[in-house]
């Protein structure tokens, strides 16, 4: 189960990856350049707020996953 | 637990749970009575105010709150849980009052949307302090092995605060005339809120602050900086992590598909009546309210986790046939038309309204409302308004697939509050606990109508066929993806937490 858990550590991170490209260039831009004032402000949302979150967090998520942070014999975990 | 001990939980219950239920009766007031709220103080025809609009939708839903869940965490490590839910509380009661007493657009001009922009803003940071201060506040004073079915009180409290906010205003609408409503009405559901606070108050006033955090201020223990030690400690931010993607971001998504998005679509895809939209999402509230308690107390038997990302796995699983049965329901292609009747059409102000009905074999009943425009920007062109009507077994049974949603939702919810709880340590709880539930319902979840409307819209127009099922992407991978998280990485010890 460790080495599964440090294995998706890798995974997380490409997700993380995948999904700043996704966000912004999918979502974010689309939306921006629509010029509608609604759209702008969502853009402007997805682009500061939940692509950093997902991007920056899940990555961070991945790497301490990938160092072994969430393995079993480190902590007990509720 | 004795006599005297389950009197005192109950109070401890009562307290917190009216507070935290008049603080999101005061946050859905706003949603439920916006479009009277945007006649009023944000004119669509000035650029500037229907931008504060859209910033006061987005901002205080979703982003204010996080931050409401830092700066209000830690005064709850620092001073202690009572006093800072106390402060949630009047400030909420507060902002909430004044949006009922602010002139209108018309009176003062650009102050108005400014004004209450800002004031929704003050909401969405009272939301973002309340929750975890309450939650951690019942949570704390529950006995152990029991946390799971005291806190699930605190989580009925967002469901029956959305739905005492349609009462109020159904309540009101019934008492005044329309004119009167729309001059003066709509601001009586804002203006009762600073009696329900002060009640609320008066009663929270009367209570002690949580046995856990009095007695590790007593020996020195709380933290000094919660934030640091919360965020800036790679121990603790792994747990805050884990939160945030094993169990508050699917939570966050299922709750908002089954509260909201299953409205939206009931409004919007299948063009149900208004009204009989909020019915049935009314019925299915009230129906399923109680599993909240049901699936608490059951998480203290079995254990957190599987209870929550059973509720993530069978929205994942089951969210595509769910949404495809709601729409076949309203689906007039598929029926078979006994009758059609077209009223003589009539002229009202500038356009030529005629109204079509339809009658099917299985008793739906649709109403096409066609509008010919005579006048300014839309003259010469046609709008046709669709409103569908179920009645029997199609009635009966969208009531069901609304039901098996919010089941999803208590079994999502019901337990996350002892389980956040459960997570941190007590000196930095309050902070830690907040910002992962705020993030996961705030942003994961608030964003969900934009993002799934969005994602609807594209696949409308490439013409996918089953486009009305395109939006459940984002809950579905989100909800997936922490379910994969969460399944293997959290460990299902129900109590107590392993840091005590």
């Amino acid at each position: 189960m460790n080495n599964l858990k440090k294995l998706l550590g890798i995974v997380w991170i490409i997700l993380a990856i995948y999904t700043a490209y996704f966000s912004i260039f999918e979502l974010a831009i689309p939306k921006i350049s629509t010029g509608q004032q609604e759209d702008l402000v969502f853009g402007i949302i997805i682009l500061c707020i939940l692509t950093p979150i997902i991007s920056l967090g899940l990555g961070l998520f991945g790497y301490y996953s990938l160092l072994g942070e969430y393995n079993n014999n480190k902590d007990v975990v509720q | 637990m004795n006599e005297n001990s389950t009197k005192s939980i109950w109070k401890v219950i009562g307290a917190s749970s009216m507070g935290t239920l008049i603080e999101w009766y005061d946050f859905f007031i706003f949603g439920s009575l916006s479009i009277v709220i945007s006649t009023k103080f944000f004119p669509a025809d000035n650029p500037t105010a229907a931008f504060l609009s859209t910033l006061a939708t987005f901002a205080a839903g979703f982003v204010v709150r996080p931050f409401g869940a830092l700066f209000f965490g830690r005064l709850g490590d620092i001073i202690g849980r009572k006093y800072t839910f106390m402060v949630t509380l009047m400030l909420m009661g507060g902002a909430t009052f004044l949006i009922g007493c602010i002139p209108s657009y018309e009176s003062i001009g650009f102050w108005a949307p400014l004004i209450v922009l800002i004031l929704r803003l003050l909401q969405g940071l009272a939301l973002g302090g309340e929750y975890g201060g309450a939650a951690t506040y019942v949570a704390e004073h529950a006995p152990l092995g029991q946390r799971g079915y005291w806190t699930s009180w605190i989580q009925t409290t967002a469901t029956f605060g959305l739905f005492i906010s349609l009462v109020v205003i159904l309540l009101t609408k019934s008492f005044l005339s329309e004119t009167q409503f729309d001059s003066w009405g709509w601001r009586v559901p804002f203006l009762l809120s600073l009696i329900m606070v002060y009640v609320s108050y008066l009663i929270r006033k009367k209570m002690k602050e949580s046995p856990e955090f009095s007695k590790a201020k007593a020996e020195g223990k709380t933290s000094t900086n919660p934030l640091k030690e919360s965020f800036g400690n790679r121990y603790n931010l792994k747990f805050v992590l884990l939160a945030l993607f094993g169990a508050a971001m699917g939570q966050g998504v299922v709750w908002y598909t089954g509260q909201f998005y299953s409205m939206s679509f009931m409004k919007t895809v299948m063009h149900l009546q208004s009204d009989q939209a909020d019915t049935i999402l009314g019925i299915a509230l009230l129906l399923g309210t109680p599993f909240f308690v049901v699936f608490g107390w059951l998480s203290d038997k079995v254990g957190r986790k599987w209870i929550m990302l059973g509720g993530m796995l069978l929205a994942v699983l089951t969210y595509r046939p769910i949404y495809e049965a709601m729409y076949q329901l309203s689906n007039v292609q598929q029926k078979t038309k006994l009758n059609e009747t077209t009223a003589p059409s009539s002229q009202q102000n500038s356009t030529i309204i005629t109204i079509t009905k339809s009658q099917y074999a299985d008793g739906t009943e649709m109403t096409n409302s066609k509008i010919q425009h005579q006048e300014g920007e839309l003259k010469g062109k046609e709008t046709v308004k669709t409103a569908v009507h179920l009645t029997g077994k199609n009635y009966i049974l969208l009531i069901a697939l609304i039901f098996i949603q919010i089941i999803y939702i208590t079994m999502v919810y019901g337990p996350i509050a002892a389980f956040l709880v459960e997570l941190f340590p007590v000196k930095i709880r309050y902070t830690s606990m907040s910002l992962p539930y705020h993030v996961g319902n705030g942003i994961f979840g608030g964003l969900l109508p934009a993002v799934s409307t969005y994602l609807t819209t594209n696949a409308e127009a490439s013409n996918t066929p089953q486009f009305y099922l395109a939006g459940l992407g984002y809950p579905i991978i989100i909800a997936a993806v922490c379910f994969i998280i969460g399944s293997l990485y959290i460990n299902n010890k129900s109590t107590p937490s392993n840091h005590e």
